[in-house]
């Protein structure tokens, strides 16, 4: 993405005036018509990064280059980026095509090119003949497209959206995420969008930047993130896991649950302390009368049906491993627990396996 | 983006200025006395005069400058009984105001916000209305109908005429012909009472109308009587109302000098009045400075302890407009 | 019940009887075609004729009201943009500096009006129409900052950031969206320091001079001698513009909500 990137953050630190680090150094190459989503839990400093992009927040150090042009001191105004903010902020005393055409009017565009525009962009958004509508009678959903379409008429190469969707209720938001896509897909804008919602980001993005206390864990496409998490706290953030700590015993043999398996990771050393994920739908639960040896055993403790899978609660040793099947087991029956090399996730210790390790060791009592 | 700064400071001058340069100019005042500038006499050989001041100039005219020194004798002056029973004539008839204030608004807000009228903001608006008319002329108003010749004088007259008896009566009871209504303390209390029943009013309705009416059914729904409904669920949730009330009365009618110099007719002066004298008549700005210094530290101790300042500021997110 | 309702209704009468007394007198004084208050001379409008040619009066009244309305208008300036610098300040600032505004409004109007003529005093500023104005602005611009201030705090707080966002600068997005937004607030804010400037007479005896006078000083300068009927013409005249003005204004918002009951809110610019 190096050549191609339309915004390319630069080692961005972001100090507020009480001594917070809200940013802590962080760096990042967004490509044209791409869709990033940074995800975090609060506080992560996702919104702050996003804030400083379109310009209300200004950072201690560090660049942002638009186009190779570094845009720091240039005032929200100046910036060929539009933000979709959380609560929208429409102009209250405004209807929804004076919103819309907030930005060409204040441009000095033609107007009736202008009414053309508005009507094209509410098309788009599904709220045509929405024209003359007051922003207070509209729905959450109504209102969240307005501030789209506001933000898109201006043709910004670069659309923010911030938690555009927290507001919604969930049928609406699932909604609002395939529009989203599609309008991102039509328009070919490149959108940045932050969310702390993991399945929202795994939909939507073509890039996902996990983000905790003003750093970004890990950047790469969903599937990587889910797949192959490199802490912790990513794997605990993204989707259901198990988190387990682990010894690496050699390359590609690692141990965890007082069993040996072997993996495909390799380059940790030997004897290495790491951590282990196995997403739940990983572990395969064997009847005891499986020939297989050398795999923990454990006892199902809990049987729930959730639709597609069932969610069983499999107590080995001292731990409580969470696991997804389409075959149920019966609640007191004896399982041998096994894994395919592929689906064990090594990752390196990191400052927060401690608290994610405890989290996931608590849910055994 | 404007820089704060940029903003805030005209409007921190213009504070500075006009608020608290004025304040400090009272405690200048207050703490100072005039003095004619020191100077000696000195007759020269010819038998004129020529004055040395303490400089060591020398003028062949009378030196008539004065000085501000420092002094507390305004503050001994202001201790003296006679600014003392002032000073407790004015609290005593604020007090007064206030409690009858009290008394007469709280029954209106109660009820305007009560089911009995319709539209009970239209009610609201008429009762204060009355304040868009010129204070001194409605208070000049009164005085026409309170005074001896006035209307309710000769109405009373009117009425004894036609009742003999009721006549007799009073006039046995010691009652005279023509009652004197004003020119005495409650009649300066009955001004006062008059200009300032709608600062009461105001504030208690405006909490008693946001009390939940929703709390008062349920009062009434766990068995409270209305008296009891009224006593523990909206007095105290008037009770904000209530104070804010008190201040807005109190702290004018402890500080007036028209009222009392209108209905009073200059013969129950409070202490607003003599604070006006030193800037009229008497023309001792530094004994009216410490007055008014006396009458601010009795208002603000009197907020002190109804607990009315340094509210705390209502919860605040940092945003920025300009 | 009922009689405890009329109970009620009766008190509220007396009450309003007790508010329009004087007013009532004041207004069968103006139509009194006799000079003396004790007596009915008959009905006239002589004062109502006699009051346009009144130089005096005209003279107080037009002071009045240009300081009225001036004063008005700069505070309402100083005050709305006060209000948002106060706004925008870090908590302790900020707190500090509320302290300060609300000094005026904690402080009575005598203390007021003195530290006032103390400071031109010191100043060396004649005492005159610039004085009065000044010292009117500034016991206003704390009831515009009291109004404005809630407006402000009601805002979203991503308004002024969007309109920036698409475009506007700061002073654009500040007069395209929020002071559209706030205007209820500053134009309370407005009608308050008009009503307090109209109606003052504590501040601007003292801050007062060279012959400038306003009504309430023309009014308080006349209480001694006796109030020219011309006067009580004048405050008909004034009140009935009020009160007019005031009522059709709350009519007419009950007429454009059919649906609402009672009125919730009743316009009242105090």
């Amino acid at each position: 993405m190096e050549n191609g990137a339309i915004l390319s953050i630069k080692d961005l630190r972001v100090v507020f005036e009480d001594g917070f680090v809200a940013l802590g150094g962080v760096s990042l190459d967004i490509g044209k018509n791409e869709f990033v989503t940074l995800l975090g839990p609060s506080g992560c400093g996702k919104t702050t990064l996003l804030r400083c992009i379109g310009g209300f927040e200004k950072p201690s150090s560090g660049e942002i280059l638009y186009k190779g042009e570094n845009i720091i001191p240039l005032p929200p105004y100046k910036r060929a980026i539009n933000t979709v903010f959380q609560r929208y902020a429409l102009f209250p005393h405004l209807n929804v095509e004076q919103n819309v055409a907030f930005g060409p009017d204040l441009r000095g565009e033609d107007k009736k090119k202008t009414a053309l525009e508005v009507g094209r962009m509410l098309e788009m958004v599904g709220l045509a003949g929405y024209e003359k509508r007051k922003i207070a009678s509209l729905s959450g959903g109504q209102q969240q497209r307005v501030a789209i379409a506001r933000a898109l008429i201006n043709k910004p190469d670069v659309l923010l959206l911030d938690e555009p969707l927290a507001a919604l209720d969930l049928k609406l938001r699932r909604e609002m995420q395939l529009e989203l896509k599609r309008i991102q897909r039509e328009s070919g804008i490149t959108f940045i969008f932050v969310t702390h919602d993991q399945e929202e980001a795994l939909t939507m993005s073509d890039r996902v930047a996990v983000m905790r206390a003003g750093e970004i864990l890990q950047l790469g496409t969903p599937e990587d993130i889910y797949n192959e998490p490199q802490s912790a706290f990513v794997a605990d953030f993204i989707g259901d896991s198990n988190i387990l700590p682990g010894t690496m015993v050699r390359d590609q043999l690692v141990r965890f649950l007082n069993c040996e398996f072997p993996c495909v990771d390799s380059g940790f050393g030997e004897q290495t302390e790491v951590d282990i994920v196995v997403r739940p739908e990983d572990l395969k639960l064997k009847p005891m009368e499986d020939p297989i040896e050398g795999v923990p055993q454990g006892v199902v403790e809990s049987l729930l049906f959730k639709g597609v899978h069932y969610e069983m609660k499999v107590r080995s040793g001292e731990s409580m491993l969470l696991v997804h099947s389409t075959h149920a087991r019966p609640v007191g029956m004896r399982v041998k627990l096994t894994v395919a090399p592929a689906d064990i996730q090594v990752m390196h210790k990191s400052d927060c396996s401690p608290d994610v390790l405890k989290r996931h060791a608590d849910r055994a009592k | 983006m404007m820089r704060n700064k940029a903003l805030a400071a005209p409007f921190v001058l213009w504070a500075m200025i006009f608020i608290v340069v004025p304040l400090v100019m009272i405690v200048w005042y207050g703490v100072t006395i005039e003095e004619p500038i020191p100077y000696t006499e000195i007759v020269q050989p010819d038998g004129s005069v020529i004055y040395q001041l303490e400089d060591g100039s020398r003028t062949t005219e009378k030196p008539w400058q004065k000085r501000a020194v420092f002094s507390l004798n305004n503050f001994r002056r202001m201790l003296e009984p006679t600014y003392l029973r002032l000073l407790l004539r004015s609290l005593k008839v604020a007090v007064i105001t206030t409690a009858i204030c009290l008394l007469l608004g709280y029954p209106v807000a109660l009820i305007l916000t009560g089911r009995d009228f319709k539209r009970p903001a239209l009610w609201l608006l008429l009762l204060i209305l009355p304040m868009w008319m010129n204070f001194l002329l409605r208070t000049y108003s009164w005085m026409s109908i309170l005074e001896n010749s006035g209307i309710l004088n000769s109405w009373i007259a009117r009425l004894r005429e036609a009742i003999p008896a009721l006549d007799e009566w009073l006039l046995s009871m010691g009652v005279r012909r023509r009652i004197i209504f004003l020119y005495n303390e409650n009649a300066v209390i009955l001004g006062m009472v008059y200009n300032y029943l709608s600062f009461m009013i105001m504030p208690i309705y405006t909490v008693i109308e946001k009390i939940d009416k929703s709390l008062l059914e349920a009062a009434a729904d766990l068995g409270a009587s209305p008296v009891k409904s009224f006593l523990r669920v909206t007095l105290p949730y008037s009770l904000p109302g209530v104070l804010e009330g008190i201040t807005m009365v109190f702290v004018p009618a402890v500080t007036t000098f028209v009222i009392s110099q209108l209905m009073g007719g200059g013969k129950v002066p409070l202490i607003g009045d003599i604070i006006q004298n030193q800037f009229g008549k008497s023309s001792d700005w530094h004994f009216g400075a410490t007055l008014s210094l006396l009458v601010m530290v009795v208002v603000l101790a009197f907020m002190g302890a109804l607990g009315r300042i340094d509210k705390d500021d209502e919860p605040h997110k940092e945003v920025r407009i300009l | 019940m009922n009689w405890k309702k009329n109970l009620r209704k009766a008190y509220i009468g007396l009450i309003m009887a007790f508010l329009y007394a004087p007013i009532v007198m004041l207004i069968l004084y103006s139509f009194n075609n006799s000079k003396s208050r004790a007596q009915w001379g008959g009905f006239t409008l002589r004062w109502y004729h006699e009051l346009f040619t009144d130089e005096a009066i005209m003279g107080a009244l037009g002071t009045t009201l240009s300081i009225g309305f001036l004063a008005a208008a700069i505070s309402t300036v100083l005050g709305t943009f006060g209000a948002i610098a106060l706004f925008q300040m870090k908590r302790r600032p900020r707190q500090a500096m509320l302290s300060v505004v609300n000094l005026p409004m904690l402080n009575s109007e005598v203390v007021t009006g003195v530290s006032l003529m103390l400071l031109f005093a010191m100043a060396h500023i004649q005492l005159g129409y610039v004085t009065l104005l000044l010292s009117h602005v500034a016991f206003c611009v704390p009831y515009v900052v009291l109004s404005v201030m809630p407006k402000l705090r009601q805002l979203d707080p991503n308004l002024a950031e969007a309109a920036q966002d698409l475009g506007a600068t700061p002073m654009q997005g500040f007069l395209r969206v929020i002071l559209p937004d706030i205007m209820p607030g500053v134009f309370s804010g407005f009608v308050m320091a008009l009503t307090m400037s109209i109606d003052d007479f504590v501040v601007s005896f003292f801050t007062t001079g060279s012959g400038v006078s306003n009504l309430s000083i023309t009014i308080y300068t006349m209480a001694k001698r006796g109030i020219s009927p011309k006067i009580n013409a004048l405050s008909t005249l004034i009140f009935a513009c009020v009160f007019i003005l005031l009522i059709g204004v709350n009519l007419q918002d009950l007429r454009r909500d059919p649906r609402k009951g009672k009125v919730e809110k009743v316009r009242i610019p105090y």
